[in-house]
C-alpha cells in the first residue's frame, strides 16, 4: 500500500535484468544468508521494525491510554496573547528566554550530545533522555499558564531559541523531545474547550504520552497543501484514508494530530493511536535517527467530531505548515553552530605542510563562510519567530528563512565534513552525523512546532 | 526582547529618504550614468535639504557622520535587560539610522548617494576619528577620502604617501588614486605615513583643503559603473598642511597600530553594506513586478521546487537578500549599543556585497532583454553593485577578517 511500483532498489523504469543479473541477483541471496550467520546477524534481524523491508513490518499504534472527552462544545479555549512589541529593533533575549536557553543548553551539553552517537545506531532515543526533557518542560512550553503549562504569551521567539539550544546537542534526539510539544502547541493554539480539556490535561500530568505531527507524505515535489490523505465526513464523523512520511516517534505516539485533505482544503485532525486502522511502520532515514522516524498509514481511521483541529478554511492549516518550518529552521542553527564549533579546534589543531591547515585561506574562507551564512540564518530566523510571537503576518519571512536554512545550512553539513578530511567521513566524529540531519531541514514539514 | 522590526520612531526617516530616491535620484539615474562627470547640480538643493535636517534633528544623526562612538566607551557591561535603567535599555541610534536612510537613498542610486554634498567617507572618518577642536573647526566641509595608491590597495599599512613634520606644517608627497568625490568635494582625508620604517603605527590621516599648493587632482576614471560619482586621482608634491590638520592624536604609538583609522572601516563598513542592501533591493523589486508582469507569481508558502524556476530563483535571491540586510542591521546595532562590532561588520560587508553583485546580475538575466537594455535600471544596478563588494575592504579582505576571528589568528599566522 505505501509502494505504487516494486522496489528495483532505485533503478529507474528503464533498467531490466539479463541473464546475467539474474546468476548475480542468485548470488546476492545466498550471500546474504551466510552473512547474517557469519556475522551473528541473525538476531539482530528480528530488530527488523528498523530494517526497511518490502512487506514492511508493521505495529499498530502504540498500547494507549483512553482520553476521556471532557469540556464543553460552547465552552471557550484558553488562547496565550501575542507578545507586545515595542517598536525598537533589539536582539537581546529577555530574561527568561535567557534562562530557558541556559537550562536547555545544559541539557544538550550533558544529556543530549554524549548519547547522539547511540542513538544513532539504535535509531531510537533513550528512554532517560525522553524523561528528563519531559522534567525541563519542553511539551509545556506553549501551553497555556491557566492549563498547566507556562505560557503566558506567544511562545515562537523562546521556542526558538530552545530548539535552537537543543540541535547544537543533537538535532536527531532534540527532535525526539520536541515531538510531543508539536501536538499540545497545536491544541494550545487551535484546539476547541473541548479538545484542550481531553487532551492537555495528559500533557501537563505526570505520565506525558508521546504524540507526533503527521504532515509528510511519501513523494517527489510533495507539497503540503496538496495532500493525498483525505478526510471524508460520515455523519458527525470523519474517515481518514493516506499515508504520512518521516512522522517522529510514530511507534510511541498515543496522540497524532494528522495533516488530511477535507472537501479541497487542508486540515488539521487529531487521532488517537488506538483508532482502528491506525497502522505504523517504520522508516529509518538519512538522518534524525533518533527521533525513530516512521510511517502512518491510515485504512478508514474513523475520528468522531472531537477529531476535527481548527478550522475548516485552511487559516490554522497553513498557520500549522509556517510553525513547524520555522522549527526546523530553529533546529539548523543549532546543528549549524555545533559545525562550526567543531570545526574550529579541528583545522587549528591539524597540521599538514608544517603548519595548522587552518593557515590555507581555501581552509580558512570555508570557516568565515560558515560564520557568515549561520550568522544570516540565525537573523532571518529570528525575525520570523519574532513576527510570529507578536501576532504579526509572518508567512514571507518563514518561508525566506526555510529557503536560506535550507540552501545555507546544508552547504554548512557539507563543509563540515570536507574540513575534517577523510576523519569527516568516519563515524568517530560527528560531523558526518549532522551532515545527514541538515539535509532534513529542505524537505521536512511537520514533525515539530513551535 | 528579540525584535528585528524596522524601529518605528525611524519610519518617517525613511520615509523621507524613499521620497528622495524616488523623486529626484530616479529620475536623474540615467543621465548622470550617461553623462559620467558633468556636476549633478540636482544634489545641491537636496544638500542644503538634508543639511537641514540634520541641524533640525530630524534625521536622527543619519548619515556619513552618523558613524561617531561614545568617547567613553565601556564594553557590555554585562547586565540582563532587567538590571538595565530606562536610559540603558536597547538603542536604536544613528548607526541604525543611517544604514537605513543610506539603504533607501541607495535603492535611488548609488553613484549620487557617494556624491552627496558633506556625505563623503572623509566625513565619517573625521566623526570617527577627529578630537571635539578638530570636528568643530571642520564642521560644514564635505571630505572625500584618500588612501589607495597605484601600488598599495588591500594591504593599506603598505602606503608610500609621506609626511614630514616641517616647523608647523606636514609636507605631504605621494600619489592616491580611486578617491571617491576626489573633485567635488571640499576637502580630502590623506592617509600618509610619518615615518614608513615605523610600519602601520605611524600612518595617520590628514585633512587637506582643496586649494592647498601641491595638491592636484590629475585626472577622473571612466568606470563601469557609479558612473555620476567622480573618482579621482590626486597627487601631492610638496604640499604643505598646518599640523593642526592632523587627526586625532600624532603620537606614534607602536602598540596601538593604526586602530584609530581601522576604527573608521568598524564604521563604515555597515555603510558600504547598506548600500548594497539598497541597491539590490531595488532589483529585487523591479524584478518582481516584470516577473508579475510575466504571469510569475512568488508563493512563499509552497515549496520552491513546486514553483517556476523563475519563482524559486526568486525565493533564493530574496533570501539571501534578507540575510545580507539583517546582518547589516545587526552591525548598526551593535555600534550603537557600544558594542566592539568589527565580525559583525565584516560579515555585513561580505554578505552584502556578494549578494548585491548576485541579485543584480540574476535579476538582469531574469528580465531578459529588458533587463540587458538601458531601456529599464536594471543593467545600470548590474554595474553600480560591483564596486561594492570591492571598495572599503574587498570581499576576499573581509572573510580573511572573519576568518581571523574565528579561528583566532595574527595576519601574521593565515594571511
Amino acid at each position: 500500500m505505501s509502494q505504487i511500483r516494486p522496489s528495483k532498489h532505485d533503478a529507474t523504469s528503464g533498467e531490466s535484468r539479463d541473464p546475467i543479473g539474474i546468476a548475480v541477483a542468485v548470488l546476492n541471496r545466498l550471500a546474504q544468508t551466510s552473512a547474517l550467520d557469519r556475522f551473528g546477524l541473525r538476531r539482530s534481524t528480528e530488530r527488523v521494525v528498523f530494517e526497511t523491508t518490502r512487506s514492511g513490518f508493521r505495529t499498530i499504534g502504540a498500547l494507549n491510554r483512553t482520553f476521556a472527552r471532557q469540556g464543553k462544545k460552547s465552552g471557550a479555549p484558553a488562547r496565550v496573547p501575542a507578545a507586545p512589541g515595542n517598536g525598537v529593533f533589539d536582539l537581546t533575549p529577555s530574561e527568561d528566554e535567557q534562562m530557558l536557553v541556559d537550562v536547555v543548553s545544559d541539557f544538550a551539553t550533558e544529556v543530549l550530545r554524549p548519547a547522539a552517537a547511540q542513538a544513532n545506531e539504535d535509531c531510537s532515543a533513550p528512554h532517560e533522555v525522553l524523561a528528563s526533557s519531559l522534567e525541563i518542560g519542553l511539551p509545556i512550553l506553549a501551553v497555556p499558564e491557566d492549563l498547566g503549562g507556562i505560557s503566558t504569551e506567544r511562545s515562537a521567539m523562546a521556542g526558538t531559541l530552545v530548539a535552537e539550544a537543543l540541535a547544537k546537542g543533537d538535532m536527531g534526539l532534540a527532535v525526539a523531545c520536541l515531538a510531543p510539544g508539536a501536538v499540545s502547541t497545536a491544541l494550545s493554539l487551535w484546539g476547541s474547550d473541548e479538545q484542550q480539556s481531553t487532551y492537555l490535561p495528559a500533557f501537563t500530568g505526570d505520565d506525558e504520552p508521546a504524540a507526533a505531527l503527521a504532515v509528510n507524505e511519501p513523494r517527489a515535489l510533495f507539497d503540503p497543501f496538496v495532500l493525498q490523505t483525505t478526510a471524508t465526513r460520515d455523519g458527525d464523523d470523519f474517515v481518514l484514508n493516506g499515508v504520512k512520511s518521516l512522522v517522529p516517534r510514530g511507534a510511541d505516539a498515543e496522540l497524532f494530530v494528522v495533516a488530511a485533505e477535507l472537501e479541497g482544503r487542508p486540515a488539521l485532525f487529531l487521532v488517537e493511536s488506538a483508532c482502528a486502522g491506525v497502522a505504523i511502520e517504520a522508516d529509518p532515514s538519512m538522518g534524525l535517527r533518533a527521533a525513530a522516524l516512521s510511517r502512518m498509514i491510515l485504512k478508514d481511521v474513523r475520528v468522531s467530531s472531537l477529531g476535527l483541529l481548527g478550522d475548516t478554511d485552511g487559516q490554522a492549516y497553513a498557520e500549522c505548515v509556517r510553525l513547524s518550518r520555522l522549527a526546523w529552521c530553529a533546529l539548523s542553527l543549532g546543528t549549524a553552530q555545533a559545525v562550526l564549533d567543531y570545526v574550529i579546534p579541528y583545522v587549528n589543531e591539524r597540521q599538514a605542510f608544517g603548519e595548522p591547515v587552518s593557515h590555507r585561506q581555501s581552509v580558512a574562507f570555508m570557516v568565515a563562510n560558515i560564520g557568515i551564512e549561520l550568522q544570516g540564518m540565525r537573523l532571518v530566523t529570528y525575525k520570523a519567530a519574532s513576527r510570529a510571537a507578536q501576532g504579526k503576518a509572518f508567512g514571507r519571512e518563514v518561508g525566506l528563512a526555510r529557503r536560506l536554512c535550507a540552501e545555507r545550512g546544508m552547504q554548512i553539513g557539507n563543509d563540515g565534513v570536507q574540513l575534517l578530511g577523510g576523519h569527516g567521513f568516519v563515524k568517530e566524529h560527528p560531523v558526518e552525523r549532522w551532515y545527514r540531519d541538515l539535509r532534513a531541514i529542505g524537505l521536512m514539514e511537520g514533525g515539530v512546532l513551535l | 526582547m528579540i525584535s528585528l522590526e524596522t524601529p518605528k520612531k525611524f519610519r518617517p526617516l525613511i520615509g523621507q529618504a524613499h521620497q528622495v530616491a524616488l523623486n529626484l535620484l530616479r529620475p536623474n539615474s540615467r543621465k548622470y550614468d550617461l553623462l559620467e562627470h558633468e556636476y549633478p547640480k540636482e544634489l545641491d538643493m537636496l544638500a542644503a535639504m538634508i543639511d537641514g535636517l540634520s541641524e533640525s534633528g530630524a534625521s536622527n544623526g543619519a548619515g556619513a557622520s552618523g558613524v561617531r562612538r561614545s568617547e567613553d566607551e565601556p564594553a557590555d557591561d554585562g547586565k540582563t535587560q532587567n538590571e538595565k535603567t530606562q536610559n540603558e535599555k536597547t538603542q536604536n541610534g544613528t548607526n541604525l539610522a543611517s544604514v537605513l536612510s543610506i539603504m533607501e537613498m541607495c535603492w535611488g542610486d548609488v553613484g549620487l548617494l557617494l556624491s552627496m554634498p558633506r556625505q563623503g567617507l572623509g566625513n565619517s572618518a573625521i566623526a570617527s576619528v577627529a578630537d571635539a577642536e578638530q570636528q568643530e573647526r571642520f564642521a560644514g566641509l564635505w571630505a572625500g577620502m584618500a588612501i589607495t595608491e597605484p601600488g598599495t590597495g588591500s594591504d593599506s599599512a603598505n602606503i608610500a604617501t609621506t609626511a614630514v613634520l616641517d616647523g608647523d606644517d606636514y609636507v605631504l608627497n605621494g600619489e592616491k588614486i580611486f578617491v571617491t568625490a576626489g573633485d567635488r568635494c571640499d576637502a580630502v582625508v590623506v592617509w600618509a605615513t610619518l615615518d614608513k620604517s615605523l610600519g602601520r603605527a605611524a600612518i595617520k590621516s590628514f585633512v587637506v583643503p582643496k586649494g592647498t599648493a601641491g595638491m592636484n587632482v590629475e585626472r577622473l576614471e571612466h568606470k563601469l559603473g557609479i558612473r555620476s560619482s567622480d573618482t579621482a586621482t590626486i597627487r601631492f608634491e610638496g604640499c604643505r598642511v598646518p599640523k593642526e590638520n592632523l587627526l586625532g592624536s600624532s603620537e606614534v604609538d607602536v602598540k596601538q597600530g593604526f586602530a584609530g583609522a581601522m576604527a573608521t572601516f568598524d564604521n563604515t563598513r555597515p555603510l558600504v553594506a547598506a548600500m548594497a542592501v539598497g541597491c539590490a533591493r531595488a532589483s529585487l523589486e523591479l524584478t518582481k513586478e516584470l516577473l508579475e508582469q510575466a504571469g510569475v507569481d512568488v508563493d512563499y508558502d509552497r515549496p520552491a521546487y513546486n514553483q517556476t524556476a523563475a519563482a524559486a530563483t526568486f525565493l533564493q535571491m530574496e533570501a539571501d537578500w534578507e540575510a545580507a540586510y539583517l546582518l547589516t542591521l545587526q552591525a548598526a546595532w551593535m555600534a550603537d549599543n557600544r558594542k566592539p562590532n568589527s565580525l559583525e561588520a565584516s560579515m555585513a560587508k561580505a554578505k552584502a556585497g556578494r549578494v548585491g553583485s548576485d541579485v543584480t546580475l540574476r535579476c538582469v538575466e531574469l528580465a531578459g532583454s529588458i533587463g540587458y537594455s538601458e531601456h529599464e535600471l536594471l543593467e545600470k544596478w548590474a554595474r553600480d553593485s560591483k564596486i561594492l563588494d570591492i571598495f572599503e575592504g574587498t570581499q576576499q579582505i573581509q572573510q580573511l577578517i572573519v576568518a581571523r576571528r574565528l579561528l583566532g589568528k595574527t595576519s601574521a599566522e593565515l594571511k
